[in-house]
């Protein structure tokens, strides 16, 4: 699966630092020709390592104070139990975030809202009419201390 | 309250989905002119609205076989020194995220790895090493998706 080598590292830990391929800042500070700098950027994007880019955003600019980290058991029993949750989860438009695990947590939501008045009225007329819960936690965020999603290459 | 109206919600979803559209394509895709596109991307930023562009990298892809949650329990003599616990766990290159919650959990982790091997090393003796850490639960994730940004409150 290892299809890069030292210099694609470089490459890519460069671009996880925050410089760009434009204007050669890359080719520079890994010691390669902008023609060949990008020959292999190119090669990481479509190889998939490289997926994109993207923007991080304040929630709280959007109204958004409140964050909450559900933790879903689902009753397994029921046929198709993670596929029928999952599809009524996607409808929720607070909830910005679901993952699946193996471990005690079947399902994870993470559900933004302004206040929490706003907070007990998505709970309770959206999450916990949710199909096939077994069980529910919160874990309400109280402060974000570090949130990098750099890869440790 | 925000300060945010409709089109600059337009364009931060169109950034959060791909970070490298720049000014003049921004304007095309969304039909306003490279100037004001220009002007409130400054403004986004300026404001803090937009924290930062970074690179998505895949994860599998670039040889991280594993994402582990961890819900970590701070045993009664570690809650004198919180900021010492924050700042140990922020100083290790694989723990992505670090939560401070309230609920069954004081903290969660995201942490990635190489592979399950790789994992405990980093549990065993960067993670559990840490004084003031009682119990521990790992989560391996599955799978995940983000959703698109909640509606403007």
């Amino acid at each position: 699966m290892q299809t890069f080598d030292e210099i694609d590292r470089r490459i890519l830990r460069a671009m996880q630092a925050g410089q760009t391929v434009a204007g050669s800042e890359i080719a520079r500070a890994v010691g390669l020709s902008p023609a060949t700098c990008w020959r292999r950027v190119e090669r990481l994007e479509s190889s998939g390592v490289i997926r994109g880019h993207t923007i991080d955003i304040d929630a709280r600019a959007f109204g958004y104070e409140i964050e909450v980290s559900l933790r879903v058991t689902l009753d397994k029993t029921q046929p198709d139990a993670f596929d029928t949750f999952i599809v009524a989860a996607r409808r929720i438009p607070e909830v910005n975030e679901i993952q699946t695990f193996l471990g005690r947590v079947d399902v994870r939501l993470n559900v933004m809202a302004r206040d929490l008045s706003h907070y007990q009225e998505i709970y309770r007329r959206d999450i916990l009419i949710l199909p096939n819960i077994a069980d529910i936690e919160s874990l309400m965020v109280i402060a974000t201390v570090k949130d990098d999603r750099s890869l440790p290459l | 309250m925000t300060g945010l109206d409709d089109t600059d919600v337009v364009i931060l979803r169109h950034l959060m989905a791909d970070g490298s559209l720049g000014a003049a394509a921004l304007a095309r895709k969304i039909g306003i002119s490279q100037p004001s596109v220009w002007r409130r991307i400054r403004r986004l930023e300026d404001s803090g609205v937009i924290q930062g562009r970074r690179v998505v990298l895949d994860g599998q892809a670039a040889g991280f076989g594993v994402t582990v949650f961890l819900g970590v329990k701070l045993a009664s003599r570690g809650r004198s020194s919180l900021d010492d616990f924050e700042r140990a766990l922020t100083a290790i290159p694989e723990v992505q995220t670090i939560q401070h919650v309230l609920g069954r959990y004081d903290y969660r982790l995201r942490v990635v790895a190489r592979d399950l091997g790789d994992f405990e090393r980093v549990l065993r003796r960067r993670i559990i090493v840490l004084p003031g850490v009682g119990d521990v639960e790992a989560n391996v994730l599955l799978s995940e998706e983000t959703r698109p940004l909640p509606p403007l409150s």
